[in-house]
């Protein structure tokens, strides 16, 4: 084990943060808080907060670079400095630029694309605060801010991570369960289950133990895109009519 | 067994995208909206419009896309000896060409065509033609069809105009009725205002725009105008955006 481990990430069948194994952190999900966006949205599992801001369709400049018969998808996924306990070197890097891809090729399978041909569709995500599962708030939010830009989609994408630690099965990776824990695997599904578009993972694992986490993750998703559809309802809820 | 149809959403309920709204070879699919084996789902966050079998999402967002008939407020961006390059508010530029910009002959070779349209001339315009590949031209062969000079503009949701302009207009006379001022809704969502109270007929559109999707709206701008606008018929009678 590396240094500076816990002595046991479970303890009595509950996690350092006080969780049940299947236990998530408290989510949180919200749509147009960028009002200078045509489409935001900002997602929560516990400590990990993503904000995202949509902008486009939008001409596609250099020209050259224009599809004919679609939009071209451009995501950004960056880590604030101050998302860390130590502070990171702002701008991209190796990592964020792994993120943005695969998060970019998530959502090119729901987006219809060839709606908008000659344009460019711009998706920002900023990891505003860091505990794990990043790339799951950042792609959560991502399709929820899509959705409230007005962007034709097939779905909308829910993101989880699971994972072992001490030999248990978990459910969205926190902490020193990620550092520490044995494996870090996240998932993300269209329609709470419908398809996997998503699926990261480190670590060893049996094909049975890898059945489990998958299962466990469709469920989770499920959870996760109801809190997304919820979010988006209560965007248009008829609550905010001005006092006339 | 032979399945029946059914709708599952009532008329103007919020979906989001992926929601079923339908289900059955019955109905078939609208603007806003896909099919998946047997059932229709949303496309967009909107309202669920329904026309006989038709299911269509209204969005409640997004970027104005032209299509050929639209009556659009464009600000010209750009000049060539031939045609005009204007801005339609859309991601797609559009083209407006000598021959659709005027009847008369003009000889090219000693006029300068900025005497009928300079950058930054703003015109209510009509979309002639779409091209797949959003090759936008508009024409000014159309009745509604003018410069719009002075005034101010402003921009909103284009799948809000309908509400803006109202049934057969009401909403919008409502506001002349209530400002005084000239007011033309151009479909990609550009709104131009000339008048004495330009403001309250701007702070009106902002309120259609951010209320458009809750009922017993004319009742609340009724009640807006009445607060703080002159009523009466005003002899200011502009012409209104297409419906």
């Amino acid at each position: 084990m590396k240094a500076g481990a816990p002595e046991a990430l479970i303890v009595k069948g509950k996690r350092l943060d006080g969780r049940g194994l299947e236990e998530f952190r408290p989510m949180e999900a919200e749509v147009g808080v960028i009002p200078q966006s045509q489409g935001s949205a900002r997602f929560s599992f516990g400590e990990t907060k993503a904000l995202v801001g949509v902008q486009g369709p939008r001409p596609m400049h250099p020209k050259g670079l224009q599809e004919p018969t679609r939009t071209i998808l451009r995501c950004y996924y960056f880590m604030a400095p101050f998302a860390t306990s130590e502070r990171g070197r702002p701008g991209r890097s190796r990592r964020s630029t792994e993120i943005s891809k695969v998060i970019g090729e998530a959502l090119s399978n729901v987006i219809f694309l060839e709606d908008y041909p000659k344009t460019a569709l711009d998706v920002f995500m900023e990891i505003m605060q860091a505990n794990a599962s990043t790339r799951c708030a950042a792609l959560t939010a991502a399709s929820m801010a899509l959705a409230d830009a007005g962007i034709p989609m097939r779905d909308l994408i829910s993101s989880i991570s699971v994972g072992k630690a001490d030999g248990k099965i978990i459910v969205d990776v926190a902490g020193a369960e990620d550092n520490f824990g044995d494996v870090d695997m996240a998932v993300a599904t269209v329609g709470g289950g419908d398809a996997f578009v998503l699926l990261q993972m480190d670590g060893v694992i049996t094909l049975d133990e890898f059945r489990t986490m998958l299962e466990l993750a469709r469920n989770g998703c499920a959870t996760v895109y109801g809190r997304q559809k919820e979010a988006l309802m209560k965007r248009y809820s008829i609550e905010e009519v001005s006092e006339l | 067994m032979e399945k029946k149809s059914e709708l599952l959403v009532k008329e103007r309920q919020l979906v989001a995208p992926g929601d079923a709204v339908a289900r059955g070879l019955d109905y078939l699919p609208g603007a806003g909206c896909y099919r998946k084996n047997t059932d229709i789902k949303s496309k967009l966050l909107g309202l669920v419009r329904l026309k006989d079998r038709v299911v269509g999402v209204v969005p409640l967002s997004g970027v104005y896309v032209p299509k050929p008939g639209d009556g659009i407020i464009a600000t010209v961006s750009d000049m060539q000896s031939t045609f005009w390059i204007l801005d339609i508010n859309s991601p797609y530029d559009a083209l407006l060409q000598l021959g659709e910009a005027t009847a008369e002959y003009i000889d090219i070779a000693k006029t300068d065509i900025s005497i009928y349209f300079d950058i930054g001339d703003v015109v209510y315009a009509k979309v002639l033609s779409v091209s797949r590949s959003k090759n936008v031209t508009l024409t000014m062969n159309d009745y509604r069809a003018k410069k719009l000079i002075g005034g101010r503009i402003m921009k909103v949701t284009p799948s809000k105009v309908p509400r803006i302009i109202g049934k057969e207009g009401s909403m919008i006379e409502l506001i002349k009725n209530y400002t005084g001022c000239h007011i033309v809704v151009g479909q990609n969502g550009v709104v131009w205002l000339k008048g004495s109270n330009e403001a309250l007929a701007a702070k009106t559109v902002l309120m259609i725009e951010r209320e458009a999707h809750i009922r017993g709206l004319t009742d609340r701008v009724t009640a807006m105008l009445k607060a703080e606008g002159t009523p009466g018929p005003v002899e200011a009678r502009a012409e209104e955006g297409g419906v």
